[in-house]
């Protein structure tokens, strides 16, 4: 029966190989979904990587090998100083990045449909990296918050110190969280609006790790002690010059994208960031032109002195405010809130009334930083009057937000992620109304200095600004990743409450607080000597500093929800019901009801 | 420096005044102009429409 030992002995070896086959195929499996799980949050299911082509990757390469180079000779000349330091963060970054491109250099070319496709990646991985600098950035704002109140809190570190830590907070919101929320839309709303596909895929990648390499810098430079002493713009001039690069490369995805846009009219949401990019730039290189003590030093002296350094620097200051803090995240609201609320905008031409408004006004109103100085009082007295104006096409512009809810409030009662952008919409006329008050150099008399400015700072940051980024991406997340909601509508509502109610507490914590602190410092005596020392007044604000670093914290767990939540949405939110990914590109917009809190 | 201060005032206080003027007239008319409405009106619109698709 030679036969049929043959049979067994092949049959035996077929199982064999089979099994072999199949724990294969079964470890590829494995692997690839664990591929999949750690390429999830950012691409969905296909790889960031081989959606450039070949083209692209060889470019990208070229340009962190030259990155790399740059760092190793600010490394060589900058041994010694920070700077050295610095060029070794540069190597590091650019390394790093060129690894991650390297592992997928070869993968197959992209399939040429994706060119009928708009091109998110970008903005996906910028919506990951502003929740990273969100969470950061606040962190360090409570802990900042706590030292003014247990002052132990530094743990005699010298990083830790207020002076070190306050700009990274600053920085780590501002341009971290802020910078990089207004990246990753301006990328989504400009596709949208002129329906069409970015001009190219290399340059977004550019603007986006460009742009956090700044922000590395900064932070890390401020750790370790370096400062132009600028507030806003305290990196030192090798971090400017980067940033340069960055922006002009951004303003041309702008106008290359725009160029092939397939709508006639160029929506107003687009000027908003135009303004914001073109007006930054501007800033920014004026206000950072320094001389280096050399080469090889992080340290730089700025071009101007004096009141007129002062003055260059407010102009810069408060137009960081207006372009940077004001007219991107207008951007942001003036797409993301009448798509979200299904409805458009209330008045299109007050739109363009309240962008040329705020364009132009905004440019004279920086003085009002600067009363009672050495400024020369027309110069204050024109920001002054600038200030008063400016509160026309501010409310304008607050006025259409709530005018095109008008009729939807049930939408708004029902559906956190609307409720975020109407109270966004509120509280930038809060903040935008009492800086015209607080621009008067009366009242500036009195909260100048004080805590005032603080709570006023944060009722636009924390009401406005963070508000309405929470609120675009509640309605961005699912839709890129083509989910039917996001994972909790549950966590929306709270993470709503949590941020509310920490700005709330906030912002009256720190009102209270300035307004006491500005009176104790002009309250005299019949002797007519002042009746409190300074010391009376820290000592007055201690409970006000409790309050607010407990403001912060509620805020900062809203935020850490907002995380966990976009998170789960990409991992294991529920796909859009779709038979195929090629048409399943649909918003959810149209069914926004579906994310209701309840 | 030769630009003195009342040059700059003086200069703030005409140039600066008409320009801003001008400027406001400017940005009002091409908001209001007549014939411009119909494509605000699109552009307001089109935004709305669920096509997640660049046009060819
Ligand atoms: C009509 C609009 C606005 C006007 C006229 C205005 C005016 C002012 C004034 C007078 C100060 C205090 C300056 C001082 O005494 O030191 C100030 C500070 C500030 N404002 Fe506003 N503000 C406006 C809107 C906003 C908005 C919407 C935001 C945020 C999104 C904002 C963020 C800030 C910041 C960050 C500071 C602090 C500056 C510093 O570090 O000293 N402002 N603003
Ligand atoms: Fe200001």
């Amino acid at each position: 029966m030679p036969q049929r030992a043959d049979a067994a002995a092949l049959s035996y070896r077929d199982c064999v190989s089979a099994k072999i086959k199949c724990l294969r195929y079964y470890r590829q499996q494995k692997k690839r979904v664990s591929r999949d799980r750690v390429s999830l949050l950012f691409m969905g299911d296909n790889d960031m990587i081989s959606q450039l082509t070949s083209t692209e990757r060889q470019y990208a390469l070229v340009i962190l090998v030259l990155m790399s180079l740059c760092g190793l000779v600010m490394a060589a000349g900058g041994r010694g100083d920070p700077l050295g330091v610095h060029g070794f963060v540069v190597l590091a970054f650019s390394v790093g990045l060129a690894f991650v491109l390297i592992s997928g250099f070869y993968a197959p070319q992209p399939d040429p449909e994706q060119q009928t496709q708009y091109y998110d990646d970008p903005t996906k991985v910028g919506i990951a990296l502003t929740m990273a600098w969100a969470v950061f950035g606040m962190f360090f704002g409570v802990w900042v918050a706590s030292l003014l109140a247990w002052p132990d809190l530094t743990f005699d570190q010298a990083w830790s110190s207020f002076g070190r830590m306050r700009p990274v907070h600053t920085t780590g919101v501002i341009f971290g969280f802020g910078g990089n929320a207004l990246i990753a839309t301006s990328f989504h709303v400009l596709q949208r609006t002129s329906r069409a596909r970015l001009s190219d895929q290399l340059s977004p990648w550019f603007v986006l790790f460009g742009f956090n390499l700044f922000c590395v810098l900064a932070v890390s430079g401020y750790f370790m002690g370096i400062t132009q002493s600028k507030e806003y713009a305290e990196p030192e001039w090798y971090a400017d010059i980067w940033l340069v690069i960055v922006w002009i490369v951004y303003f041309a995805i702008y106008l290359r994208t725009l160029a092939r846009r397939k709508e006639p009219h160029i929506y107003v949401a687009n000027w908003y960031y135009m303004a914001f990019i073109l007006v930054v730039a501007v800033l920014h290189i004026v206000n950072n032109l320094a001389v280096p003590i050399s080469f090889g030093s992080a340290k730089s002296y700025s071009l101007f002195s004096g009141v007129q350094d002062a003055m260059t620097q407010w102009w810069y200051g408060h137009n960081a405010v207006a372009f940077f803090l004001t007219a991107g995240f207008l951007g942001m609201m003036y797409y993301y809130l009448p798509k979200h609320a299904g409805r458009p905008i209330y008045s299109y031409r007050l739109s363009i009334i309240s962008f040329w408004g705020i364009t132009f006004f905004y440019m004279w109103a920086g003085s009002h930083h600067l009363h009672y100085t050495a400024l020369p009082q027309w110069v204050q007295t024109l920001g002054m009057s600038f200030s008063a104006m400016l509160l026309v096409p501010s409310w304008a512009s607050a006025g259409n937000a709530l005018a095109t809810l008008n009729g939807a409030w049930h939408k708004v009662r029902d559906d956190a992620t609307l409720r975020f952008m109407m109270v966004a919409a509120v509280f930038y006329g809060i903040a935008t109304f009492e800086g015209s008050f607080m621009a008067m150099r009366p009242v500036n008399a009195l909260s100048h200095y004080t805590d005032w400015t603080v709570g006023h700072v944060h009722a636009g940051t924390l009401g406005w600004n963070s508000m309405i980024v929470f609120g675009a991406f509640y309605a961005l997340v699912p839709w890129l990743w083509k989910r039917e909601s996001m994972y909790s509508p549950k966590l929306v509502e709270v993470h709503f409450w949590l941020a509310l109610a920490g700005a709330v507490v906030y912002v009256f914590a720190m009102w209270n607080s300035g307004i006491i602190q500005g009176l104790m410092w002009r309250t005299y005596t019949e002797n007519g000597v002042l009746a409190y020392s300074f010391l009376d007044s820290v000592e007055a604000m201690h409970p006000y500093y409790i309050a607010r670093a407990f403001g912060g914290l509620l805020f900062l767990t809203g935020t850490i929800i907002c995380s966990y939540n976009i998170w789960m949405t990409v991992r294991a939110g529920k796909a859009l019901a779709t038979d195929n990914d090629a048409e399943g590109d649909i918003p959810v917009f149209a069914r926004n009801a579906v994310q209701a809190g309840e | 420096m030769g630009i003195e201060h009342d040059t700059l005032v003086a200069i703030s206080k005409s140039w600066g005044l008409f320009y801003l003027i001008a400027l406001a007239i400017a940005a009002t008319a091409y908001a209001l102009w007549p014939s411009n409405a119909k494509r605000f009106e699109h552009a307001k619109n089109s935004i709305l429409d669920d096509d997640d698709k660049p046009l060819k």
